[in-house]
């Protein structure tokens, strides 16, 4: 197996879904001629030309309706948000088009649809550094994706291209550098698969995205100290999948969850309420949440390096639970 | 200009009315203003000093500075986020604003803003916005206060040619023009949103011409000549004032820099830049003061100098300021009548 990044993995799966289905299009802002905002689809549009890998216009309404419009027509667009914080001036289209039309016209029309959006932050202050998965993850008829290793992201991504439905896949610009193992063959994952990226037996972490490796940092520190913490990587927020979760948490008889998004509202209170719910009689301990701080982002470096859950923070946590 | 937009007017005539000694100095201090603290800016980023994005007006200067010079004190100015230039020309001290891009507690937005979203009410900076376009109705609503109370200030509304393909851009001067409101649209061709030439983006390039879709006077002017600017805005927000409604101003210009920082500029060539040069509006500017004998060689050296001074100093103040404070993390969220503490997690 060959170590790639995470932006090569999102590439590959483009590339590979691009070559195998004429059908398959990218549109976006500067996804073209400037190679992609943070260099995803850098070398695209050389190989598959200006009808395939489509530079628009900054109009995010626009791009994701004609994508939702494309998608109904035969196509099957990838569409890319800049960023995630762009994907409000196309919520409209995002939540009464895309993921309503199969319903409301009683399953006579399908919106293949990918809509690909980094999240993230560094210094970008309140409007740049968003996440909203949980708003994405509360409508029904999107699938929301959130991988946080290139392996997931490749095989997902994969999937949700081939996927009949509109799939929000959100990736995290802080991890397009990490590096994974990834297969050199053609391989797909499931969508609305969780998986245990980390065995353990004292407390269980549900997480995804960037946290999960925050995460996994922390629970190698409490290892040290004995304590051995089982990490979840969701993976997928919609649909959710809580198999994993439960068998878990009938271990450990404990639950964190570790996002980055604010926690009001959040998928950790989403996650919670159904541990509640389904394994209350395997509970030890009430289910623990940590996330970013309440406040728009900052700008200040300090003041942004308090905003989201540290190694530290959830070690901290973690012990506590432990007392 | 294209006669089939009807609602298209000729750029006024040049007025060779020159402005007075005092003014023509004033304007050629500022925009050395803005470019030396700017070229200062670039340095600071590139040692680690100022994070995030950066997005330099280096090649535009004459715009923020003519438009300044054409408003009141008391006019209302809202901006996109390349924003340094406006912020600078309308009197905010560079202090301050130096101290915001580093992230200070002495910045304008007490270091929560950054670069791109600068804000001094007290000289009616309403801020700058950093997602495309989102500020043009906020525009039309400012404007729509003044009117409601019968205030004679104009709302000045600066923005990109790239910003003009977006929706918010078009429901924003329609609603200002169908609520004739004092507002004057001000959008500044620099011939590029981040990568993508105005051609690939806007089904018509020239900008002026969307004004007809408002039914609105539409004008293009030479963004780098100074005073074809001042005078264009001076006449649009007169007639504004005077009740004309909103007006759309396309000022022609060039970004001498990347879109912001570390953009490695693949989209044109050095040649297109270096050909821009000469038309650098500081250097035109300098041309006419020594031309018109307005100034002497000697004298405008000694604003260069008198300039670095200030910038030098808004880096030492932004070098030695504190950061912000860990309690102002939570502070500023709500009013301070919010009802009971927020219990989160
Ligand atoms: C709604 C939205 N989409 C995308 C972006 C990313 N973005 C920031 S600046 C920019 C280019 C804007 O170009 P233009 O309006 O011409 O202004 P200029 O930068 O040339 O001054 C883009 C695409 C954004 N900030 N907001």
């Amino acid at each position: 197996m060959a170590l790639k990044t995470y932006r090569d993995a999102v590439r590959e799966a483009l590339r590979e879904e691009m070559a195998r289905d004429p059908n398959v299009i990218i549109l976006g802002e500067e996804v073209g001629v400037w190679g992609g905002t943070y260099a995803v689809t850098r070398g695209l549009h050389e190989e598959f030309g200006a009808k395939r890998v489509i530079d628009t216009p900054i109009a995010e309404a626009a791009i994701v309706g004609a994508a939702v419009g494309a998608a109904m027509g035969g196509l099957r667009p990838v569409a890319e948000l800049m960023t995630v914080n762009f994907s409000l001036v196309a919520m409209d289209q995002i939540v009464n088009s895309a993921a309503k039309i199969r319903y409301m016209f009683g399953g006579q029309a399908k919106v293949p649809l990918v809509i690909r959006t980094p999240a993230g932050w560094g210094q970008l202050a309140a409007t740049h550094s968003q996440f909203f998965e949980a708003w994405f993850a509360h409508v029904p008829g999107l699938t929301v994706v959130m991988p946080a290793t290139p392996y997931d992201a490749k095989g997902l991504l994969k999937s949700a291209i081939r996927s009949e439905n509109p799939v929000m896949f959100i990736e995290h610009f802080r991890l397009y550098g990490v590096k994974g193992e990834v297969p050199d063959g053609e391989y797909t994952l499931p969508i609305g698969v969780s998986e245990v990226k980390r065995a353990g037996k004292d407390v269980t972490i549900v997480t995804y995205s960037r946290m999960l490796h925050t995460s996994l940092a922390a629970a190698e520190t409490l290892s040290k100290d004995g304590i051995e913490c089982e990490v979840v990587d969701l993976r997928t927020l919609r649909p959710l999948d809580m198999r994993a979760v439960y068998e878990s948490v009938k271990k450990t008889h404990r639950a964190l969850i570790v996002e980055e998004d604010w926690t009001t509202l959040g998928m950790g209170a989403e996650i919670a309420a159904r541990i509640g719910r389904d394994r209350f009689d395997d509970l030890d301990a009430p289910v623990e949440r940590l996330g970013q701080v309440e406040v728009p982002m900052p700008y200040a470096k300090n003041l942004e390096e308090m905003m989201f859950p540290d190694e530290k923070l959830v070690i901290d946590r973690v012990k506590t639970m432990l007392a | 200009m294209n006669a089939t937009t009807g609602t298209v007017r000729p750029a006024p005539a040049r007025k060779e009315s020159a402005p007075d000694r005092p003014e023509s100095m004033d304007m050629y201090r500022k925009m050395l203003l803005i470019r030396r603290f700017e070229e200062r800016a670039e340095e600071a980023y590139g040692r680690g000093k100022i994070g995030g994005f950066l997005h330099l007006y280096i090649g535009e200067e004459a715009i923020a500075v003519g438009a300044m010079a054409a408003l009141r004190p008391d006019d209302d100015v809202i901006t996109h986020y390349r924003d340094h230039g406006y912020v600078l020309a309308r009197g905010v001290d560079p202090k301050a604003i130096m101290a915001e891009l580093y992230g200070k507690s002495t910045g304008v937005s007490k270091g929560k803003g950054g670069s791109m979203h600068l804000a001094d009410l007290e000289r009616h900076v309403w801020g700058g916005y950093a997602i495309v376009g989102g500020h043009v109705p906020m525009a039309a609503g400012l404007a729509l206060a003044n009117q409601y109370r019968n205030e004679p200030r104009v709302v000045a509304c600066f923005m990109g040619e790239g910003a003009t393909n977006i929706g918010a851009f078009f429901a924003g001067l329609n609603m200002a023009a169908v609520w004739k409101v004092p507002m004057i649209a001000i959008v500044e061709n620099n011939r590029y949103g981040m990568g993508t030439p105005v051609e690939r983006a806007s089904a018509v390039v020239e900008i002026h011409q969307k004004a007809a879709a408002f039914g609105i006077p539409g004008l293009r002017i030479d963004g780098n000549d100074l005073l074809a600017v001042r005078d264009a805005v001076r006449e649009a927000a007169d007639a504004a004032r005077a009740g004309g409604g909103p007006r759309l101003l396309e000022m022609t210009t060039y970004r001498l820099r990347g879109h912001s920082m570390g953009d490695p500029q693949r989209y044109r060539t050095k040649e297109e830049v270096e050909e821009a040069k000469p038309r650098d509006p500081i250097l035109r500017w300098r041309k006419v003061l020594l031309e018109t004998g307005a100034a002497k060689e000697d004298e405008l050296e000694g604003i260069a100098e008198e300039i670095e001074a200030v910038v030098e100093e808004s880096i030492r103040f932004a070098e030695e300021s504190p950061d912000p404070d860990p309690s102002a993390l939570c502070a500023d969220v709500l009013a301070e009548e919010s009802h009971g503490p927020e219990n989160v997690s």
